[in-house]
């Protein structure tokens, strides 16, 4: 039980973390950055609930919802590092 | 049924052929764009004529395959795509209409890759699909906004992405929370969603999610510099529809829940006023035409936000008919609005309203599409927004809701101000043009956004198609 809830209490805490980084923060890294952690934290999530502690077996289902959501993560990131070169790159404009 | 499978998939693999090759992408682009038009409406018309379809592709059946559920309003709101992105190919396939400085092609499989996301999300009868075709759309709509390449749209991009994905993120953990409290994501499990308390919160953060999409106030940040640095053929696309597909999901949801959904619609009610005003007051204080249209876009998804927050569920039908037949009349003049700024732009080689008439241009058809679009927006007579908001204002006196009608008439007002800055500039003859002063001439751009503006005018005679398509529910 209490096992259990630290994963949920730690992915609510770094979902709320990267929200907060991502509503004060400027710079794009960190907002990239921001967005990874608070991906990790909602995944985080996600795959605490799909375990049940009663009878020690996993739903496979929230960890495919959470494999969706890296997949996506990472082509996202990737879009996002590329579009922050580009405006690095023309800042002489 | 194949329409519904076909109009997913054509839109996509064109996207894929569009984009291995750039010699044939205007061709295909626009073949395909046509096709849709012409399986949206056969959709249509199979909905009308045998009601409300379902299909479960390749034959898989919930809960392993994915359904498509095509009914009345994923008819209209499937048509609403097709017609806009018919005027919006026409635009682009003008060789003259300057795009991307880098990629002259790069248009075609953006466009071709949001309009078949919006079309599968029509169709999507679960929550996890609306997920996927969400990320689709909200990445080919990052594309379409930095399609220019300027070091301004690159940065709106980014601020468009970033706030694209923390909403989407909220969605999914919002979709998993519903899937734990109810164990399927269907849409079909909403109602019970309401009764427990993991649900309603799972509820409240798909409905935050789809706020940050549909850039409702407060969450709009990201909204008017993204929708005033992209091209027209992208602005328009991006305002007209992209934002349409979160609105449409929280009607589903909203319809879907009923009387347990109230506490969101109430929210949805209240952020809609706020947009109104928010949008309405930037609108009137901006300096650059674009930026006007893309404030008024805030505005305008604010009264129909408001207009889906006071419809009461699926048993009351006329209030969220209003809210849909508004969606219509801004996806047409909004789209209609950003191809003439468009056109506007091109000809005076600015878009600052303080320099809209000059003394040698005549204000062309551009200028009259965009004050044919105006009258719509505003609803006056005999336009579909005019009939939208009779229709919402007839509920909300049937109710006694005497705020809210103030609100949308306060809302209307505004309108008609700040998009009278525009008009009455483009309307002044006289001193201010000289006698022999050129007139524009035509361009592919001026027939689309003329041909927006006329469909949003034809929309209020016929509105009856609308509603008649939007009875069909599945049962």
């Amino acid at each position: 039980m209490t096992t259990d809830l630290v994963y949920h209490v730690a992915g609510a805490g770094l979902t709320g973390l990267a929200l907060w980084r991502l509503a004060t923060c400027r710079d794009a890294l960190r907002r990239i950055m921001a967005l990874n952690v608070l991906a990790i934290g909602i995944a985080m999530v996600l795959l605490a609930s799909g375990f049940d502690a009663a009878t020690g077996r996993t739903d496979p289902v929230p960890q495919a919802f959470a494999l969706t959501g890296i997949v996506v993560l990472v082509s996202v990131t990737a879009a996002l590092l590329a579009l922050a070169e580009r405006i690095g790159g023309r800042s002489n404009d | 049924m194949t329409e519904a499978s076909l109009i997913v998939s054509l839109p996509l693999l064109a996207a894929v052929v569009t984009a291995a090759s750039a010699r044939v992408a205007r061709p295909v682009g626009l073949i395909a764009t046509a096709a849709n038009a012409a399986l949206a409406i056969l959709l249509a018309r199979r909905v009308l004529a045998e009601g409300a379809q379902v299909t479960h592709l390749g034959g898989w059946e919930a809960p392993l395959g994915i359904a498509f559920e095509t009914d009345g309003l994923a008819a209209v709101m499937i048509l609403m795509a097709a017609i806009v992105g018919v005027a919006v190919a026409v635009q682009a396939s003008d060789d003259r209409t300057p795009r991307s400085a880098t990629d002259p092609g790069a248009f075609w499989p953006l466009w071709l890759a949001t309009l078949g996301a919006m079309n599968a999300l029509f169709l999507s009868a679960d929550l996890f699909n609306l997920y996927v075709t969400f990320e689709i759309l909200g990445l080919a709509a990052v594309g379409l906004t930095a399609l220019t390449g300027t070091r301004r749209a690159l940065r709106a991009a980014f601020d468009y992405l970033s706030a694209g994905l923390a909403g989407s993120l909220l969605l999914l953990l919002g979709v998993a929370l519903a899937y734990a409290a109810a164990g399927q994501v269907d849409l079909s499990v909403v109602p019970a969603l309401t009764e427990s308390a993991q649900g309603r919160i799972s509820l409240a953060l798909i409905f935050a999610g789809l706020a940050v999409k549909a850039a409702l106030f407060p969450l709009h940040f990201w909204m008017p510099a993204a929708h005033s640095s992209a091209a027209p053929v992208a602005s328009a696309l991006l305002s007209a529809l992209v934002v349409k597909a979160a609105i449409y999901v929280a009607l589903r949801l909203s319809l879907d829940g009923g009387i347990g959904a109230e506490p969101l619609r109430v929210a949805m009610a209240a952020a809609g006023a706020g947009a109104m005003l928010w949008g309405s007051w930037h609108a009137l204080r901006a300096d650059r035409l674009k930026l006007l249209v893309a404030h008024s876009t805030v505005a305008q998804v604010g009264l129909i936000s408001l207009a889906l927050g006071v419809a009461p569920g699926a048993a009351d039908s006329t209030l969220w008919h209003a809210a849909v037949l508004l969606m219509l009349s801004h996806a047409f003049a909004k789209a209609a609005m950003f191809l003439a700024v468009g056109r506007i732009a091109e000809e005076l080689g600015h878009d600052r309203i303080s320099g809209l008439n000059r003394e040698e241009l005549r204000p062309g058809a551009a200028e009259f599409a965009f004050a044919v679009a105006a009258v719509s927006l505003i609803g006056l007579p005999p336009t579909a927004g005019f009939v939208g908001k009779w229709v919402l204002i007839e509920g909300l006196i049937d109710r006694d809701a005497w705020i809210w009608v103030a609100l949308v008439f306060a809302g209307t007002v505004l309108s008609a101000a700040y998009l009278s800055r525009v008009v009455s500039r483009c309307l002044r003859g006289g001193p201010h043009v000289a006698p022999g002063a050129r007139r524009p001439q035509w361009r592919a751009g001026d027939v689309a956004a003329l041909g927006l503006a006329v469909s949003a005018l034809l929309l209020g005679l016929g509105s009856a198609l609308p509603f008649a398509l939007l009875e069909i529910t599945v049962t």
